[in-house]
């Protein structure tokens, strides 16, 4: 096995690198703030010859995704790189690329959505696309961005996974935040990730097949039952690949990963670069007595619900922290872990908090008072409040 | 129901496959022709959206596989050799 080699990048070349080590075939990219670095270092790669793949520049986000589709449908490893309203105009076509069982990688910088326009940091760009069919993992840190791209790609073209994957990492805070990360040997990579060879059919003039064809109410739903079979059994595969990689590369992966859980009480449940902050403040209410544990979660699709329930099951309180809203509910986390206890016995009560919305910091001071509302909550029996907004600018308020 | 399986991704493996899919079936109307009228000018088969008409040795024939029961044939016949009947099933 290979040395690693240290390096000190931004997140979005850290996620070029993992993709570059991944040797794709095919690049269709439309740059968009804050993913930008993303192509341009692909482009870079293919012109000092570092990296032999195509790279396609194309009009807007829906001609990107439409183009990776073509590419992966030939049996090329595809990826590519978008973000915020570039996510959104994708959208029709991020069902086509889950539907025909497509294994596309997308490097995503997550922005806000607009209005107002806001380039900062929030997941509401790829979460609100979390019906598409595809995986979506999200990084706390840079070398969690590199990793999960490589991890991406084997997960994704397991045969008996064959669904696209997004990799997200905070627009700005990972995005354009230099960290030091160590990136793994090339020949390690290429031993870990066999080359692409779709089991289940490609384009080809020599052997013409029918990709995206109708499918009539005869069968329509038995193959969207299908590949939601194919999401659903992926944890399996998930967990299996995240061991491989712990073993070969020495670092540890969980769909979610508990911190001091054990004997808490209550449980913070966050996604991203927040979970960093998240553990500061559980080591300083550790310190005070408090019974606090931090659930971060990595896989948000397929939902991780089985060890959410085994992590929280014993909790008296869950704070599930959302950096995302869907107006008129909460948060997307908040809702489906609630749907997660829903026919459980015993349950943790549930409080969520909407933070870090459009770029809004998140200190460790807004942790512990999350914990306290939580707490009070959970002594009080009752959650008055489901919903509370966290580190708003009460000034601005009209 | 159709016989077929899905395969992954619903990927279609066998090219020219669209003719095992008889698509007439949703018709409710069907054309007949009276082969005494018809002059064989071809007005229909050049018309017909779907190709379901062929030229034979005295008139013309549908292929009800595939004809959906639009009557544009009807409607272009010159000579009214083409009545829409109602689809016995």
């Amino acid at each position: 096995m290979g040395e690693q080699k240290g390096m000190t990048i931004q997140g979005n070349m850290a996620t070029a690198l993992g993709a570059k080590l991944c040797d794709p075939d095919v690049v269709p990219a439309y740059p968009i703030t804050p993913s930008t670095l993303f192509p341009e270092k692909i482009s870079e790669y293919i012109a000092d010859g570092e990296l032999d793949a195509e790279m396609i520049r194309v009009e807007s986000e829906h001609s990107a995704m439409s183009a990776c589709i073509g590419a992966s449908a030939s049996g090329a490893r595809t990826c590519t790189a978008s973000a915020s309203q570039g996510i959104a105009l994708m959208h029709e076509m991020l069902f086509i690329a889950a539907g025909m069982r497509l294994p596309i990688v997308m490097a995503v910088g997550n922005r806000a959505l607009s209005a107002p326009i806001n380039i900062w940091a929030d997941h509401q760009d790829s979460v609100s696309s979390r019906d598409s069919g595809w995986m979506q993992f999200y990084a706390e840190k840079n070398q969690e961005g590199l990793d999960l791209m490589i991890l991406a790609f084997r997960i994704a073209e397991d045969e008996r996974v064959l669904l696209p994957a997004m990799v997200g990492i905070d627009g700005f805070v990972l995005t354009h935040t230099v960290e030091g990360v160590q990136v793994p040997a090339k020949e390690d990579v290429d031993d870990f990730l066999p080359p692409y060879d779709p089991p289940h059919g490609k384009l080809d003039p020599e052997n013409p097949m029918t990709f995206g064809s109708l499918g009539t109410p005869d069968f329509y739903q038995e193959l969207k039952y299908d590949q939601t079979e194919a999401l659903e059994n992926a944890p399996e595969v998930i967990d299996e690949i995240f061991d491989e990689f712990e073993e070969e590369f020495g670092r540890e992966y969980n769909r979610i990963t508990p911190y001091k859980c054990d004997d808490a009480d209550i449980i913070l449940l966050t996604m991203g670069s927040m979970s960093g902050t998240a553990r500061a403040a559980v080591d300083e209410m550790r310190e005070e007595g408090e019974k606090v544990g931090l659930a971060k979660m990595t896989v948000f699709r397929p939902f991780p619900g089985d060890l959410l329930k085994e992590i929280a099951g014993d909790a008296d309180g869950l704070a599930v922290v959302d950096r995302n809203i869907s107006p008129g509910f909460g948060g997307a986390m908040f809702a489906e872990s609630a749907g997660t206890f829903i026919n459980e016995s015993k349950s943790p009560l549930m409080k969520n908090f909407i933070v870090g919305l459009g770029g809004r910091e998140i200190f460790k001071e807004n942790f512990k008072e999350m914990y306290e509302k939580t707490k009070e909550a959970v002594e009080a029996g009752e959650v008055e409040k489901p919903v509370e907004w966290i580190n708003m600018n009460e000034d601005v308020m009209r | 129901m159709s016989k077929m399986k899905i395969t992954i991704g619903g990927i279609n493996k066998e090219a020219g496959s669209s003719k095992e899919y008889k698509t007439g079936s949703w018709r409710t109307m069907k054309p007949e022709v009276d082969i005494e009228k018809c002059i064989q000018c071809l007005k229909c088969l050049d018309y017909c959206p779907d190709g379901a008409v062929t030229k034979t040795e005295d008139a013309i024939e549908f292929d009800l596989d595939y004809c959906k029961g639009c009557g544009i044939c009807e409607r272009e016949c010159p000579v009214d050799a083409i009545v829409m009947i109602e689809e016995e099933k």
